[in-house]
């Protein structure tokens, strides 16, 4: 690191705080708004001037929508639940099946093998629209649509081929003359991906993990064409929200609140591994 | 059979597909001895790596057989052949520290703390790298790395030990002295080792053969003396010995009682044919291209012998190099003591038939060396 002349930080400090403020300003607006009342949040001209209510997420949790045509239920904590469910049962499922397969990839070259790889990540171009008619149809013959293993098992579309392709990279890094060395002072192959392959790759595959929970959390469209409202997820749970009678601001912001807490939370805490596993081995060759 | 502790047969190596891949080893057939130790010598790139990882089982063999102890083992996995290696590029295990990277390699060998603490301690000891054991391989240096990966194959007990270029990062006053202990602890306890080395000094100290290998071929595997004295072809003849052999195209013409080899720019250099045995005469007469090769510690001055013009003059502290233009090459000789030839002077050079290494001109086998029939 060479440093830096005062104005030089000053320039850098300036720069730092607009990027910051234009990613931030939509979280913390709609933080506020879940505060407030549809009636404060579309007065003309808005204001940051409020007195906070807490009566957005007391509907959320109860799961009673007060309405202009009287009350609604919905399943928010339901579909928050399912969301936990989905993301983590589907990133577990993920990583069961594409660590091995990504380690498998790195280490032994066969005939083909570089074309599924790029199969496999070509899943990921697809747009989902196009998959998703053929995909219902199916899922309904093999009475797989609405259930949670046929979304666990769609979710491996967004999932796996992030996993394989970004583990795959950090197992490359890793030089093999270094597993060979524990293999040839009597340890057998199983041995040496848990003892020696699986610890180095660990950053880069928590990363992938990372990544892969938050594009699971995200995923919208699967869910809200395969899923009927008791296993729904957040992203399509929120729809409910735009009822009859208008769109309920306020607790919409309170559903986006909570349901980008878990993510945000997550990779605040994972900062380290993600920075340090993207940036290394990730995406090459 | 029984004191055979390796055995190559017919190895070869394609990577990619077999006859039409990366052909890096071509039909190796080599048999070492229990307690011998080898030194595999060659220019880069000839093959000698993936030998040993072929030993080693980190490489499948194309074709051909190993043996191990009597036993086939080319399709074991590596777990199988109770073999050591210290790699090219060291490959120690960043987590562990220099102890638990020497240390790691017992593990499957069951033994006890204080055996394995003694047993780090002592190669350690040997290889100079106590006070950097509790260090870890990213912040040690190359040399260091080095030491410490050789420690981890030399600390295990297996039927071989392979070692692919051990010392090529350390200076040459450690390389001497940890040349004669690591001999001592080979011999000692009566390893077999293979080790590749771009030294030849090296090769000479340690090992009781050298192999020569070239694009793959093994040229010539023999003891280090007769390697020097009686090279089997031009290459092994040029690769080995420092300053490397002379060597000249010649033509041969051959009467009853002389033998003349006819060099470029019309230089003779003119022999009784008593001076070679009967047999070499025989085959020299029936040979018309061949190229003459003298080690340059061998090359003679002489007032009435032919001639060259002085190119280079250098003392080297102990010896003198001096180069000559010579028959459109260059000739070096070397000489123990100072010389105040100058430059673009003539110098008569005399090269007995005793330190004549004739090779045949296209296939460069050798064909004889001084009297004797190759
Ligand atoms: N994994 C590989 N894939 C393809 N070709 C390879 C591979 N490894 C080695 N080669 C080729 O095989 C030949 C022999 O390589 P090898 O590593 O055995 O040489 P070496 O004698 O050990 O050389 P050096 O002294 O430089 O270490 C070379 O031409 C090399 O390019
Ligand atoms: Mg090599």
């Amino acid at each position: 690191m060479e440093t830096m002349s005062p104005l030089e930080r000053l320039l850098r400090g300036i720069a730092l705080t607009l990027v910051v403020v234009f990613f931030m300003f939509p979280i913390v607006w709609i933080f506020l708004m879940s505060f407030q009342t549809n009636e404060t949040i579309l007065r003309i001209p808005p204001s940051v001037v409020f007195t906070p209510t807490l009566d957005n997420y007391a509907a959320l949790i109860t799961g009673k929508l007060q309405t202009a045509a009287g009350t609604l239920d919905i399943a928010f904590m339901r579909n928050l639940g399912n969301s936990v469910f989905l993301s983590v049962v589907s990133v577990a499922v993920a990583l069961l099946l594409g660590v091995p397969a990504a380690y498998a990839f790195a280490r032994h070259k066969f005939k083909g093998s570089e074309d599924i790889a790029f199969t496999l990540l070509s899943f990921r171009f697809a747009p989902p629209l196009l998959v998703l008619l053929p995909l219902t149809q199916y899922f309904q013959w093999l009475g797989l649509s609405n259930t949670y293993f046929g979304l666990i098992w769609v979710y491996q579309l967004i999932c796996l081929p992030l996993i394989l392709w970004i583990v795959r990279g950090y197992f490359e890094d890793i030089s093999a003359d270094v597993e060979y060395a524990y293999r040839i002072a009597g340890h057998s192959w199983f041995a040496t991906f848990r003892k020696i392959a699986l610890p180095l790759a660990g950053p880069g595959i928590a990363a992938a993990g990372l990544l892969a929970f938050i594009f699971a959390w995200n995923n919208f469209v699967f869910a809200l064409v395969l899923a009927s409202a008791d296993k729904q997820p957040v992203t399509v749970g929120a729809l409910a929200f735009v009822t009859a009678s208008g769109i309920q601001y306020g607790q919409i912001a309170a559903a986006i609140v909570l349901s980008i807490t878990p993510t945000l939370a997550l990779a605040l805490y994972a900062q380290r591994y993600l920075v340090e596993g993207l940036s290394l081995g990730a995406v090459k060759g | 059979m029984s004191d055979s502790a390796l055995l190559l047969k017919d190895v070869d190596k394609f990577y990619g597909p077999i006859d039409y891949g990366v052909h890096a080893v071509k039909k190796l057939s080599m048999d070492v001895r229990k307690g011998e130790i080898i030194a595999l010598l060659g220019s880069s790139g000839c093959g000698k790596t993936s030998t040993l990882r072929m030993i080693a089982g980190f490489e499948a063999v194309s074709r051909g057989k190993i043996s191990l102890g009597g036993r086939e083992i080319q399709t074991f996995p590596p777990v199988r052949r109770n073999v050591a290696m210290a790699f090219e590029g060291y490959s120690l295990y960043p987590p562990l520290t220099v102890r638990e990277n020497i240390a790691f390699a017992l593990k499957a060998s069951k033994l006890s703390h204080s055996t394995v603490d003694e047993k780090v301690a002592g190669i350690a000891k040997l290889l100079e790298i106590e006070d950097i054991l509790g260090r870890y391989p990213s912040s040690i240096s190359g040399g260091q790395q080095q030491r410490a990966s050789l420690g981890r194959a030399l600390i295990r007990d297996a039927s071989l030990h392979l070692l692919d270029e051990p010392m090529g990062q350390l200076e040459p006053q450690l390389r001497a002295v940890l040349r004669g202990r690591i001999k001592h602890y080979i011999k000692e306890r009566g390893l077999t080792a293979i080790l590749v080395t771009h030294d030849q000094t090296e090769a000479n100290a340690l090992a009781d053969r050298i192999a020569v290998m070239e694009g793959g071929v093994l040229q010539q595997f023999d003891t280090p003396q007769r390697i020097k004295e009686r090279p089997a072809n031009l290459f092994t003849g040029t690769f080995v010995g420092e300053p490397p052999m002379n060597v000249f195209e010649a033509s041969v013409t051959a009467s009853e009682n002389r033998l003349a080899f006819g060099l470029k720019d019309g230089i003779r250099l003119e022999y009784a044919a008593s001076d070679f045995s009967h047999t070499v005469r025989d085959v020299l007469k029936r040979r018309q291209r061949v190229v003459l090769g003298v080690r340059p510690y061998a090359v003679k001055r002489s007032a009435d012998g032919v001639t060259g013009r002085v190119a280079v003059n250098q003392w080297l502290g102990d010896q003198t190099h001096i180069a000559a233009d010579f028959a459109g090459g260059t000739l070096v000789l070397v000489e123990h003591d100072r010389s105040n030839l100058e430059v673009g002077q003539p110098i008569g050079i005399r090269l007995e038939p005793a330190s004549l290494h004739v090779f045949d001109g296209e296939s460069g086998m050798a064909i004889s060396h001084g009297e004797e029939l190759a």
